[in-house]
Protein backbone atom coordinates (compact mmCIF):
# COMPACT_ATOMS: atom_id res chain seq x y z
CA UNK A 1 0.00 0.00 0.00
CA UNK A 2 2.91 2.48 0.88
CA UNK A 3 4.60 1.38 -2.14
CA UNK A 4 1.06 2.35 -4.18
CA UNK A 5 1.35 5.22 -2.54
CA UNK A 6 4.70 6.53 -3.18
CA UNK A 7 4.33 5.55 -6.96
CA UNK A 8 1.03 7.20 -7.30
CA UNK A 9 3.13 10.52 -5.90
CA UNK A 10 6.54 9.96 -8.43
CA UNK A 11 3.73 9.71 -11.01
CA UNK A 12 1.84 12.15 -10.34
CA UNK A 13 4.54 14.29 -10.06
CA UNK A 14 5.90 13.46 -13.90
CA UNK A 15 1.86 14.66 -14.65
CA UNK A 16 1.92 17.68 -13.11
CA UNK A 17 5.75 18.88 -14.08
CA UNK A 18 4.86 17.74 -17.84
CA UNK A 19 1.79 20.24 -17.36
CA UNK A 20 3.37 23.03 -16.05
CA UNK A 21 5.78 23.55 -18.69
CA UNK A 22 3.11 24.31 -21.12
CA UNK A 23 0.41 25.92 -18.11
CA UNK A 24 -1.17 27.32 -21.31
CA UNK A 25 -3.46 24.69 -21.69
CA UNK A 26 -4.93 25.86 -18.32
CA UNK A 27 -5.69 28.54 -19.79
CA UNK A 28 -6.71 27.35 -22.78
CA UNK A 29 -8.83 25.31 -21.10
CA UNK A 30 -10.74 28.06 -19.29
CA UNK A 31 -11.88 29.72 -22.84
CA UNK A 32 -15.18 27.77 -23.07
CA UNK A 33 -16.24 28.18 -19.17
CA UNK A 34 -15.20 31.89 -19.52
CA UNK A 35 -17.54 32.13 -22.71
CA UNK A 36 -20.51 30.47 -20.68
CA UNK A 37 -20.12 32.78 -17.73
CA UNK A 38 -19.59 35.97 -19.55
CA UNK A 39 -21.31 35.69 -22.61
CA UNK A 40 -24.36 33.40 -21.82
CA UNK A 41 -24.43 34.85 -18.23
CA UNK A 42 -25.08 38.29 -20.16
CA UNK A 43 -26.98 36.48 -22.89
CA UNK A 44 -29.69 34.81 -20.43
CA UNK A 45 -29.45 37.46 -17.27
CA UNK A 46 -33.60 37.96 -17.14
CA UNK A 47 -34.17 34.21 -16.69
CA UNK A 48 -34.37 34.72 -13.18
CA UNK A 49 -37.45 36.80 -13.52
CA UNK A 50 -39.26 33.75 -14.85
CA UNK A 51 -42.57 32.50 -13.29
CA UNK A 52 -42.13 29.70 -11.24
CA UNK A 53 -38.49 31.06 -10.11
CA UNK A 54 -36.79 28.66 -8.28
CA UNK A 55 -33.28 30.21 -8.52
CA UNK A 56 -32.61 31.64 -4.79
CA UNK A 57 -31.25 34.89 -6.39
CA UNK A 58 -31.92 37.17 -8.87
CA UNK A 59 -28.52 37.57 -10.03
CA UNK A 60 -28.09 34.63 -12.58
CA UNK A 61 -24.70 34.66 -12.62
CA UNK A 62 -24.63 34.29 -8.93
CA UNK A 63 -26.41 31.10 -10.08
CA UNK A 64 -24.69 29.93 -12.74
CA UNK A 65 -20.89 30.23 -11.40
CA UNK A 66 -21.00 27.55 -9.26
CA UNK A 67 -22.37 24.96 -11.86
CA UNK A 68 -19.77 26.08 -14.43
CA UNK A 69 -16.93 25.05 -12.17
CA UNK A 70 -18.78 21.72 -12.02
CA UNK A 71 -19.35 21.99 -15.74
CA UNK A 72 -15.73 22.37 -16.77
CA UNK A 73 -14.57 19.93 -14.53
CA UNK A 74 -16.76 17.57 -15.82
CA UNK A 75 -16.12 18.08 -19.50
CA UNK A 76 -12.49 17.94 -18.67
CA UNK A 77 -12.94 14.78 -16.64
CA UNK A 78 -14.39 13.22 -20.09
CA UNK A 79 -11.17 14.02 -21.76
CA UNK A 80 -8.96 13.16 -19.66
CA UNK A 81 -8.56 9.46 -20.97
CA UNK A 82 -6.92 11.21 -23.95
CA UNK A 83 -3.42 11.55 -21.85
CA UNK A 84 -3.67 7.75 -21.09
CA UNK A 85 -3.82 6.66 -24.80
CA UNK A 86 -1.03 9.40 -25.43
CA UNK A 87 0.91 7.17 -23.35
CA UNK A 88 -0.14 3.63 -24.75
CA UNK A 89 0.31 4.80 -28.41
CA UNK A 90 4.32 6.15 -27.72
CA UNK A 91 5.38 2.88 -25.52
CA UNK A 92 5.53 4.46 -22.25
CA UNK A 93 3.02 2.14 -20.58
CA UNK A 94 4.61 -0.73 -21.42
CA UNK A 95 7.93 0.52 -20.27
CA UNK A 96 6.67 1.52 -17.23
CA UNK A 97 4.79 -2.00 -17.16
CA UNK A 98 8.30 -4.02 -17.16
CA UNK A 99 9.24 -2.25 -14.27
CA UNK A 100 7.99 -3.05 -10.14
CA UNK A 101 5.59 0.04 -10.61
CA UNK A 102 2.48 -0.18 -8.54
CA UNK A 103 -0.05 -0.89 -11.36
CA UNK A 104 -3.14 0.84 -9.51
CA UNK A 105 -0.57 4.22 -9.39
CA UNK A 106 -0.11 4.64 -13.01
CA UNK A 107 -4.08 4.55 -13.22
CA UNK A 108 -4.81 6.65 -10.14
CA UNK A 109 -2.24 8.98 -11.05
CA UNK A 110 -4.05 10.11 -14.39
CA UNK A 111 -6.99 10.38 -11.99
CA UNK A 112 -5.64 12.81 -9.71
CA UNK A 113 -4.22 14.95 -12.30
CA UNK A 114 -7.13 15.68 -13.64
CA UNK A 115 -8.89 16.22 -10.57
CA UNK A 116 -6.17 18.51 -9.78
CA UNK A 117 -6.28 20.69 -13.04
CA UNK A 118 -10.30 21.17 -12.23
CA UNK A 119 -9.30 22.56 -8.97
CA UNK A 120 -7.32 24.54 -10.16
CA UNK A 121 -9.32 25.85 -13.21
CA UNK A 122 -12.50 26.19 -10.71
CA UNK A 123 -10.50 28.78 -8.04
CA UNK A 124 -9.25 30.55 -11.33
CA UNK A 125 -13.46 30.64 -12.68
CA UNK A 126 -14.55 31.60 -8.98
CA UNK A 127 -11.87 34.48 -8.66
CA UNK A 128 -13.33 35.73 -12.20
CA UNK A 129 -16.91 35.28 -10.74
CA UNK A 130 -15.59 37.83 -7.65
CA UNK A 131 -14.84 40.09 -10.35
CA UNK A 132 -18.07 40.14 -11.42
CA UNK A 133 -19.38 40.60 -8.29
CA UNK A 134 -20.64 37.00 -7.07
CA UNK A 135 -20.71 36.40 -3.67
CA UNK A 136 -20.44 33.01 -1.90
CA UNK A 137 -23.00 33.09 1.05
CA UNK A 138 -20.65 30.55 3.02
CA UNK A 139 -17.69 32.28 2.47
CA UNK A 140 -14.08 30.18 2.69
CA UNK A 141 -16.03 27.07 3.44
CA UNK A 142 -17.82 27.31 0.18
CA UNK A 143 -15.30 27.90 -1.80
CA UNK A 144 -13.82 24.70 -0.31
CA UNK A 145 -17.07 23.17 -0.84
CA UNK A 146 -16.92 24.31 -4.46
CA UNK A 147 -13.89 22.86 -5.60
CA UNK A 148 -14.25 19.83 -3.70
CA UNK A 149 -17.07 19.09 -5.02
CA UNK A 150 -15.58 20.10 -8.64
CA UNK A 151 -12.65 17.61 -7.65
CA UNK A 152 -15.28 14.78 -7.20
CA UNK A 153 -17.38 15.71 -10.37
CA UNK A 154 -14.22 15.33 -12.22
CA UNK A 155 -12.47 12.06 -10.62
CA UNK A 156 -15.96 10.26 -11.05
CA UNK A 157 -16.20 11.07 -14.56
CA UNK A 158 -12.07 10.71 -15.15
CA UNK A 159 -12.36 6.83 -13.55
CA UNK A 160 -14.84 6.49 -16.58
CA UNK A 161 -12.25 8.08 -19.30
CA UNK A 162 -9.59 6.22 -18.25
CA UNK A 163 -11.33 2.51 -18.30
CA UNK A 164 -13.26 3.78 -21.70
CA UNK A 165 -9.55 5.01 -22.91
CA UNK A 166 -7.82 1.33 -21.98
CA UNK A 167 -11.04 -0.49 -23.80
CA UNK A 168 -11.02 1.52 -26.91
CA UNK A 169 -7.39 2.72 -27.09
CA UNK A 170 -7.72 4.67 -29.89
CA UNK A 171 -8.05 8.89 -30.36
CA UNK A 172 -10.84 9.24 -32.47
CA UNK A 173 -13.56 6.50 -30.89
CA UNK A 174 -12.01 8.63 -27.35
CA UNK A 175 -13.73 11.70 -29.14
CA UNK A 176 -16.45 10.22 -30.09
CA UNK A 177 -17.54 8.47 -26.77
CA UNK A 178 -16.75 11.97 -24.93
CA UNK A 179 -19.24 13.43 -26.69
CA UNK A 180 -22.07 10.67 -26.51
CA UNK A 181 -21.63 11.13 -22.99
CA UNK A 182 -20.79 15.18 -22.10
CA UNK A 183 -23.58 16.90 -23.69
CA UNK A 184 -26.22 14.71 -23.01
CA UNK A 185 -25.36 14.70 -19.06
CA UNK A 186 -25.10 18.06 -19.55
CA UNK A 187 -28.43 19.18 -20.46
CA UNK A 188 -29.88 16.75 -18.21
CA UNK A 189 -28.87 18.94 -15.42
CA UNK A 190 -29.47 22.18 -13.71
CA UNK A 191 -26.43 23.91 -14.57
CA UNK A 192 -28.12 26.89 -16.84
CA UNK A 193 -31.67 26.78 -15.48
CA UNK A 194 -33.65 26.16 -12.03
CA UNK A 195 -34.95 22.70 -11.61
CA UNK A 196 -39.03 24.47 -11.69
CA UNK A 197 -38.40 25.76 -15.05
CA UNK A 198 -37.33 22.23 -16.53
CA UNK A 199 -40.17 19.62 -18.01
CA UNK A 200 -40.99 17.18 -15.38
CA UNK A 201 -39.12 13.78 -17.20
CA UNK A 202 -35.64 16.38 -17.26
CA UNK A 203 -36.51 16.51 -13.46
CA UNK A 204 -36.39 12.96 -13.33
CA UNK A 205 -33.80 12.25 -15.18
CA UNK A 206 -31.27 15.02 -13.63
CA UNK A 207 -31.87 13.40 -10.13
CA UNK A 208 -29.91 10.57 -11.04
CA UNK A 209 -27.55 12.22 -13.35
CA UNK A 210 -24.22 12.72 -11.30
CA UNK A 211 -23.67 15.95 -12.86
CA UNK A 212 -26.43 17.33 -11.35
CA UNK A 213 -25.07 16.28 -7.78
CA UNK A 214 -22.12 17.95 -8.23
CA UNK A 215 -24.33 21.29 -9.79
CA UNK A 216 -26.17 21.28 -6.40
CA UNK A 217 -23.42 20.72 -3.99
CA UNK A 218 -21.65 24.17 -5.32
CA UNK A 219 -25.25 26.14 -5.79
CA UNK A 220 -26.31 25.09 -2.34
CA UNK A 221 -22.90 26.92 -0.62
CA UNK A 222 -22.74 30.05 -3.21
CA UNK A 223 -26.83 30.81 -2.46
CA UNK A 224 -28.81 32.04 0.88
CA UNK A 225 -30.39 28.87 2.77
CA UNK A 226 -27.74 26.78 2.13
CA UNK A 227 -28.87 22.66 3.07
CA UNK A 228 -26.05 21.12 4.55
CA UNK A 229 -27.80 17.70 4.38
CA UNK A 230 -28.32 17.76 0.17
CA UNK A 231 -24.90 19.12 -0.26
CA UNK A 232 -23.50 15.92 2.26
CA UNK A 233 -25.54 13.57 0.94
CA UNK A 234 -24.82 14.74 -2.90
CA UNK A 235 -20.82 14.95 -2.34
CA UNK A 236 -21.27 11.21 -0.47
CA UNK A 237 -23.08 10.02 -3.52
CA UNK A 238 -20.09 11.54 -5.82
CA UNK A 239 -17.11 9.85 -3.76
CA UNK A 240 -18.77 6.99 -4.11
CA UNK A 241 -18.75 6.78 -7.90
CA UNK A 242 -15.78 8.39 -8.03
CA UNK A 243 -14.58 4.90 -5.75
CA UNK A 244 -16.51 2.70 -8.36
CA UNK A 245 -14.95 4.34 -11.73
CA UNK A 246 -11.75 4.13 -9.98
CA UNK A 247 -12.03 0.63 -9.46
CA UNK A 248 -13.40 0.52 -13.16
CA UNK A 249 -10.11 1.45 -14.75
CA UNK A 250 -8.42 -0.45 -12.50
CA UNK A 251 -10.06 -3.56 -13.92
CA UNK A 252 -9.88 -2.59 -17.78
CA UNK A 253 -6.00 -1.93 -17.04
CA UNK A 254 -6.01 -5.31 -16.09
CA UNK A 255 -7.44 -6.05 -19.22
CA UNK A 256 -5.42 -4.12 -21.54
CA UNK A 257 -2.31 -6.07 -19.22
CA UNK A 258 -3.86 -9.29 -20.70
CA UNK A 259 -3.90 -8.47 -24.54
CA UNK A 260 -0.47 -7.41 -24.98
CA UNK B 1 25.46 -19.93 -15.08
CA UNK B 2 22.54 -19.09 -17.13
CA UNK B 3 20.83 -15.91 -17.37
CA UNK B 4 17.81 -17.07 -19.74
CA UNK B 5 16.55 -19.76 -20.07
CA UNK B 6 14.04 -20.32 -22.29
CA UNK B 7 11.89 -23.82 -22.56
CA UNK B 8 8.60 -24.85 -24.65
CA UNK B 9 6.99 -21.11 -24.79
CA UNK B 10 3.66 -21.14 -26.30
CA UNK B 11 1.64 -18.49 -26.85
CA UNK B 12 -1.36 -17.59 -28.83
CA UNK B 13 -3.39 -14.42 -29.71
CA UNK B 14 -6.58 -15.60 -30.93
CA UNK B 15 -6.20 -17.16 -33.75
CA UNK B 16 -2.78 -16.27 -34.34
CA UNK B 17 -0.05 -18.66 -33.24
CA UNK B 18 3.09 -16.25 -31.88
CA UNK B 19 5.14 -18.72 -30.54
CA UNK B 20 4.87 -22.44 -30.87
CA UNK B 21 7.65 -23.75 -28.57
CA UNK B 22 10.50 -21.43 -28.32
CA UNK B 23 13.53 -22.63 -26.41
CA UNK B 24 16.72 -21.45 -26.17
CA UNK B 25 18.93 -20.54 -23.33
CA UNK B 26 21.34 -17.67 -22.37
CA UNK B 27 24.54 -17.72 -20.31
CA UNK B 28 25.36 -14.62 -17.94
CA UNK B 29 27.44 -12.17 -19.32
CA UNK B 30 26.36 -13.21 -23.08
CA UNK B 31 25.27 -10.45 -26.05
CA UNK B 32 22.38 -12.95 -27.26
CA UNK B 33 20.85 -12.29 -30.46
CA UNK B 34 17.25 -13.04 -31.72
CA UNK B 35 17.30 -12.98 -35.39
CA UNK B 36 14.11 -13.43 -37.90
CA UNK B 37 11.93 -11.53 -39.77
CA UNK B 38 8.76 -9.44 -38.96
CA UNK B 39 6.25 -11.48 -37.12
CA UNK B 40 8.28 -14.74 -36.17
CA UNK B 41 7.99 -13.86 -32.53
CA UNK B 42 10.63 -12.40 -31.98
CA UNK B 43 9.14 -9.40 -29.49
CA UNK B 44 6.62 -11.87 -28.11
CA UNK B 45 9.28 -13.95 -26.76
CA UNK B 46 10.65 -10.79 -25.22
CA UNK B 47 7.66 -9.64 -24.27
CA UNK B 48 7.08 -12.57 -22.17
CA UNK B 49 10.62 -12.05 -20.93
CA UNK B 50 10.15 -8.75 -19.65
CA UNK B 51 6.42 -10.11 -17.62
CA UNK B 52 4.56 -7.88 -20.04
CA UNK B 53 3.16 -10.84 -20.98
CA UNK B 54 1.79 -14.17 -19.85
CA UNK B 55 2.78 -17.63 -21.65
CA UNK B 56 0.29 -19.94 -22.86
CA UNK B 57 2.27 -23.22 -21.86
CA UNK B 58 6.13 -23.21 -21.53
CA UNK B 59 8.34 -22.11 -18.48
CA UNK B 60 11.12 -19.03 -18.73
CA UNK B 61 13.34 -18.23 -15.76
CA UNK B 62 15.13 -14.44 -15.77
CA UNK B 63 18.21 -13.81 -13.98
CA UNK B 64 16.78 -17.26 -12.09
CA UNK B 65 13.36 -15.92 -11.48
CA UNK B 66 10.28 -17.68 -13.06
CA UNK B 67 8.15 -15.04 -14.99
CA UNK B 68 4.84 -15.81 -14.15
CA UNK B 69 5.68 -16.92 -10.43
CA UNK B 70 7.82 -14.06 -9.49
CA UNK B 71 7.36 -10.84 -11.56
CA UNK B 72 8.23 -8.42 -9.55
CA UNK B 73 11.58 -10.18 -9.20
CA UNK B 74 12.36 -10.50 -12.45
CA UNK B 75 11.13 -6.53 -13.36
CA UNK B 76 14.13 -5.68 -10.74
CA UNK B 77 16.42 -7.81 -12.53
CA UNK B 78 15.74 -6.76 -15.88
CA UNK B 79 16.00 -3.25 -18.53
CA UNK B 80 13.56 -3.48 -20.87
CA UNK B 81 13.85 -1.15 -24.15
CA UNK B 82 10.98 -1.15 -26.50
CA UNK B 83 10.60 -1.58 -30.24
CA UNK B 84 9.18 2.42 -30.22
CA UNK B 85 10.58 4.95 -27.58
CA UNK B 86 9.31 4.38 -24.66
CA UNK B 87 10.70 7.53 -22.94
CA UNK B 88 7.80 10.52 -21.80
CA UNK B 89 8.76 13.19 -24.62
CA UNK B 90 7.17 16.01 -22.53
CA UNK B 91 9.72 15.57 -19.84
CA UNK B 92 13.28 16.30 -19.79
CA UNK B 93 16.15 13.43 -20.00
CA UNK B 94 17.48 13.29 -16.89
CA UNK B 95 13.46 13.44 -15.35
CA UNK B 96 13.03 10.55 -17.47
CA UNK B 97 15.96 8.51 -15.65
CA UNK B 98 15.32 10.17 -12.56
CA UNK B 99 11.74 8.78 -12.41
CA UNK B 100 12.86 5.38 -14.05
CA UNK B 101 14.84 4.75 -11.20
CA UNK B 102 12.57 6.16 -8.35
CA UNK B 103 10.06 3.38 -9.45
CA UNK B 104 12.93 0.67 -9.06
CA UNK B 105 13.16 1.80 -5.73
CA UNK B 106 16.46 3.88 -6.64
CA UNK B 107 16.59 7.30 -4.56
CA UNK B 108 18.99 10.34 -3.30
CA UNK B 109 22.07 10.53 -4.24
CA UNK B 110 23.40 7.24 -5.30
CA UNK B 111 20.07 7.69 -7.99
CA UNK B 112 21.44 11.33 -9.15
CA UNK B 113 25.04 9.94 -9.48
CA UNK B 114 23.58 6.93 -11.11
CA UNK B 115 21.89 9.13 -13.59
CA UNK B 116 24.52 11.94 -14.08
CA UNK B 117 27.27 9.01 -15.01
CA UNK B 118 24.72 7.39 -17.67
CA UNK B 119 23.76 10.35 -19.52
CA UNK B 120 27.54 11.07 -19.44
CA UNK B 121 27.98 7.39 -20.88
CA UNK B 122 25.40 7.65 -23.76
CA UNK B 123 26.77 11.34 -24.63
CA UNK B 124 23.30 13.13 -23.82
CA UNK B 125 25.52 14.95 -20.64
CA UNK B 126 24.51 18.49 -22.80
CA UNK B 127 21.07 17.74 -23.70
CA UNK B 128 20.31 16.48 -20.34
CA UNK B 129 17.93 18.99 -19.11
CA UNK B 130 16.28 19.89 -22.52
CA UNK B 131 12.77 18.14 -23.07
CA UNK B 132 12.65 14.92 -25.31
CA UNK B 133 10.55 16.59 -28.29
CA UNK B 134 13.81 18.00 -29.18
CA UNK B 135 16.16 15.07 -29.37
CA UNK B 136 16.77 13.36 -32.21
CA UNK B 137 15.92 9.75 -33.23
CA UNK B 138 19.22 8.75 -32.16
CA UNK B 139 19.28 10.76 -28.91
CA UNK B 140 15.82 9.15 -28.21
CA UNK B 141 16.89 5.79 -28.69
CA UNK B 142 20.14 6.32 -26.20
CA UNK B 143 17.93 7.81 -23.66
CA UNK B 144 15.80 4.59 -23.79
CA UNK B 145 18.95 2.32 -23.77
CA UNK B 146 19.43 4.17 -20.01
CA UNK B 147 16.45 3.86 -19.24
CA UNK B 148 16.49 0.37 -19.12
CA UNK B 149 19.77 0.52 -17.46
CA UNK B 150 19.15 3.26 -14.50
CA UNK B 151 19.00 0.50 -11.81
CA UNK B 152 21.73 -1.51 -12.76
CA UNK B 153 20.24 -4.75 -13.85
CA UNK B 154 21.79 -8.29 -14.83
CA UNK B 155 20.15 -8.60 -18.01
CA UNK B 156 18.92 -6.12 -20.68
CA UNK B 157 16.03 -7.06 -23.33
CA UNK B 158 16.67 -4.83 -26.49
CA UNK B 159 13.77 -5.17 -28.86
CA UNK B 160 14.76 -3.32 -31.90
CA UNK B 161 17.32 -1.59 -30.97
CA UNK B 162 18.50 0.51 -34.41
CA UNK B 163 15.14 0.13 -35.95
CA UNK B 164 14.41 3.47 -37.74
CA UNK B 165 17.59 5.03 -37.21
CA UNK B 166 19.89 6.04 -40.15
CA UNK B 167 22.81 4.24 -40.77
CA UNK B 168 25.38 7.24 -39.02
CA UNK B 169 23.15 6.61 -35.98
CA UNK B 170 22.97 3.04 -35.91
CA UNK B 171 26.60 2.84 -35.81
CA UNK B 172 27.35 4.94 -33.00
CA UNK B 173 24.52 2.89 -31.30
CA UNK B 174 26.82 -0.22 -32.03
CA UNK B 175 29.60 1.29 -30.15
CA UNK B 176 27.37 2.45 -27.66
CA UNK B 177 26.15 -1.40 -26.98
CA UNK B 178 29.53 -3.07 -27.12
CA UNK B 179 31.13 -0.50 -24.24
CA UNK B 180 28.05 -1.02 -22.58
CA UNK B 181 28.39 -4.71 -22.82
CA UNK B 182 32.32 -4.81 -21.12
CA UNK B 183 31.48 -2.36 -18.90
CA UNK B 184 28.47 -2.89 -17.35
CA UNK B 185 28.84 -6.63 -17.27
CA UNK B 186 25.71 -7.38 -18.53
CA UNK B 187 23.62 -10.25 -20.10
CA UNK B 188 21.77 -8.72 -23.07
CA UNK B 189 19.05 -10.42 -25.29
CA UNK B 190 18.52 -8.39 -28.87
CA UNK B 191 15.67 -8.66 -31.24
CA UNK B 192 16.67 -7.51 -34.99
CA UNK B 193 15.91 -8.14 -38.50
CA UNK B 194 19.20 -6.62 -39.73
CA UNK B 195 21.77 -9.51 -40.29
CA UNK B 196 24.61 -7.37 -40.15
CA UNK B 197 23.84 -6.49 -36.37
CA UNK B 198 23.19 -9.76 -35.45
CA UNK B 199 27.10 -10.63 -36.86
CA UNK B 200 28.33 -7.29 -35.46
CA UNK B 201 26.95 -7.52 -31.57
CA UNK B 202 25.99 -11.17 -30.67
CA UNK B 203 28.30 -13.60 -29.19
CA UNK B 204 25.62 -15.82 -30.18
CA UNK B 205 22.36 -15.85 -31.87
CA UNK B 206 18.91 -18.08 -32.96
CA UNK B 207 17.26 -17.66 -36.17
CA UNK B 208 13.48 -17.87 -34.71
CA UNK B 209 10.86 -18.38 -37.73
CA UNK B 210 7.27 -18.86 -37.27
CA UNK B 211 6.97 -18.88 -33.57
CA UNK B 212 10.13 -21.56 -33.12
CA UNK B 213 14.23 -21.13 -33.02
CA UNK B 214 15.41 -23.23 -36.45
CA UNK B 215 18.90 -22.78 -35.36
CA UNK B 216 21.15 -21.48 -32.42
CA UNK B 217 25.26 -20.71 -32.35
CA UNK B 218 27.63 -17.93 -32.63
CA UNK B 219 27.68 -16.42 -36.13
CA UNK B 220 30.62 -17.98 -37.29
CA UNK B 221 29.04 -21.78 -36.02
CA UNK B 222 26.43 -20.84 -38.53
CA UNK B 223 28.78 -19.94 -41.54
CA UNK B 224 29.87 -23.09 -41.57
CA UNK B 225 27.40 -24.95 -40.72
CA UNK B 226 26.46 -24.09 -44.93
CA UNK B 227 28.46 -25.94 -46.94
CA UNK B 228 29.59 -24.32 -50.02
CA UNK B 229 29.83 -21.09 -51.27
CA UNK B 230 27.51 -18.32 -52.42
CA UNK B 231 26.77 -17.00 -55.93
CA UNK B 232 25.41 -13.86 -56.23
CA UNK B 233 24.00 -13.06 -59.67
CA UNK B 234 22.40 -9.57 -60.39
CA UNK B 235 19.92 -9.83 -63.25
CA UNK B 236 19.79 -7.26 -66.09
CA UNK B 237 16.07 -7.27 -66.09
CA UNK B 238 12.90 -8.51 -64.31
CA UNK B 239 12.22 -12.19 -64.50
CA UNK B 240 13.24 -13.36 -61.76
CA UNK B 241 11.16 -15.88 -60.86
CA UNK B 242 12.09 -18.13 -64.30
CA UNK B 243 16.02 -17.45 -63.39
CA UNK B 244 15.15 -19.09 -59.76
CA UNK B 245 13.51 -22.45 -61.05
CA UNK B 246 16.38 -22.55 -63.93
CA UNK B 247 19.33 -22.39 -61.17
CA UNK B 248 17.26 -24.00 -58.75
CA UNK B 249 17.21 -26.91 -60.99
CA UNK B 250 21.32 -26.98 -62.08
CA UNK B 251 23.40 -29.70 -60.56
CA UNK B 252 25.85 -28.78 -57.54
CA UNK B 253 23.02 -26.27 -56.97
CA UNK B 254 21.76 -26.50 -53.40
CA UNK B 255 19.31 -23.84 -53.07
CA UNK B 256 18.58 -20.76 -54.82
CA UNK B 257 16.14 -17.72 -54.12
CA UNK B 258 15.62 -14.33 -56.04
CA UNK B 259 15.24 -11.39 -53.98
CA UNK B 260 14.71 -8.21 -56.55
CA UNK B 261 16.67 -8.80 -58.88
CA UNK B 262 19.38 -10.33 -57.19
CA UNK B 263 19.63 -14.20 -57.17
CA UNK B 264 21.32 -15.35 -54.79
CA UNK B 265 22.50 -19.22 -54.93
CA UNK B 266 24.65 -21.43 -52.93
CA UNK B 267 26.54 -24.21 -54.77
CA UNK B 268 29.39 -26.67 -53.92
CA UNK B 269 31.95 -25.15 -56.02
CA UNK B 270 31.62 -21.62 -57.38
CA UNK B 271 34.26 -21.76 -59.76
CA UNK B 272 32.48 -24.82 -61.55
CA UNK B 273 28.89 -23.56 -60.89
CA UNK B 274 29.40 -19.88 -62.77
CA UNK B 275 29.91 -20.97 -66.17
CA UNK B 276 26.49 -23.63 -66.09
CA UNK B 277 24.69 -21.09 -64.31
CA UNK B 278 25.30 -18.21 -66.81
CA UNK B 279 24.93 -20.79 -69.83
CA UNK B 280 21.82 -22.03 -68.65
CA UNK B 281 20.78 -18.06 -67.98
CA UNK B 282 21.66 -17.08 -71.29
CA UNK B 283 19.72 -20.49 -72.88
CA UNK B 284 16.45 -18.65 -71.66
CA UNK B 285 17.75 -15.14 -72.91
CA UNK B 286 18.06 -14.05 -69.54
CA UNK B 287 20.76 -11.75 -69.26
CA UNK B 288 23.00 -10.94 -66.48
CA UNK B 289 24.47 -7.65 -64.85
CA UNK B 290 27.23 -9.03 -62.76
CA UNK B 291 28.19 -12.25 -60.92
CA UNK B 292 29.81 -12.75 -57.53
CA UNK B 293 30.75 -15.19 -55.37
CA UNK B 294 31.48 -15.05 -51.43
CA UNK B 295 31.96 -17.49 -48.27
CA UNK B 296 28.32 -18.25 -46.46
CA UNK B 297 27.17 -14.94 -45.12
CA UNK B 298 24.67 -14.74 -42.55
CA UNK B 299 22.19 -13.58 -44.92
CA UNK B 300 22.10 -17.25 -46.48
CA UNK B 301 22.13 -18.65 -43.40
CA UNK B 302 18.98 -16.62 -42.86
CA UNK B 303 17.68 -17.52 -45.97
CA UNK B 304 18.85 -21.17 -45.70
CA UNK B 305 17.04 -21.97 -42.68
CA UNK B 306 13.60 -19.47 -42.85
CA UNK B 307 13.62 -20.59 -46.42
CA UNK B 308 13.46 -24.41 -45.04
CA UNK B 309 11.44 -23.32 -42.18
CA UNK B 310 8.60 -21.66 -44.49
CA UNK B 311 8.09 -25.07 -46.46
CA UNK B 312 8.09 -27.47 -43.72
CA UNK B 313 5.47 -25.38 -42.08
CA UNK B 314 3.05 -25.36 -45.06
CA UNK B 315 2.94 -29.07 -44.89
CA UNK B 316 2.27 -29.25 -41.41
CA UNK B 317 -0.32 -26.32 -41.60
CA UNK B 318 -1.83 -28.71 -43.82
CA UNK B 319 -2.13 -31.69 -42.26
CA UNK B 320 -2.44 -30.36 -38.70
CA UNK B 321 -4.98 -26.93 -39.08
CA UNK B 322 -6.67 -28.03 -42.18
CA UNK B 323 -8.04 -24.81 -43.61
CA UNK B 324 -6.07 -22.00 -41.48
CA UNK B 325 -7.37 -19.70 -43.80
Amino acid sequence: MTLAIRHTWFMVGRQLRNLMREPIWIALLLVQPMVWLLLYGQLFKRVTHLPGGGFGTTSYITFLAPAIVIMNAFFGATWSGMAMISDLDRDVLPRFLATPVSRISLVVSQILRSALIAVIQGAIILLVSLALGVRVHTALIGWVVVLVAAALMNAAFAGLSQGIALLVRKEATMIAIANFIGLPLFFLSTTLISIRQIPHWMRIAAKFNPVNWGVISAREVVLRGTDWASVGLHLGLLFALSVATAAFATWTFRAYQRTI
Amino acid sequence: MEAIVVDELQKQYGRVRALQGVTFAVRAGEVFGLLGPNGAGKSTTVKVLATLTKPDSGRAEVAGYDVVRDPNAVRRAIGYVPQSSGVDRDATGRENLMLQGRVQGMGGRTLEARVAELLELLGLAEAADRVVRGYSGGMKRRLDVGLGLVHRPQVLFLDEPTTGLDPEARASMWEELERLAEGESLTILLTTHYMEEADELADRLAIVSRGRVVVEGTPEQLKQSLRGEAVEVELADGRGSEAEAVVAALEGVLEASIDGRRLRSRVASGARAIPFILSALEAEGISVESVTTHRPSLDDVYLHYTGREFAAEDEQGRSVGGGRR
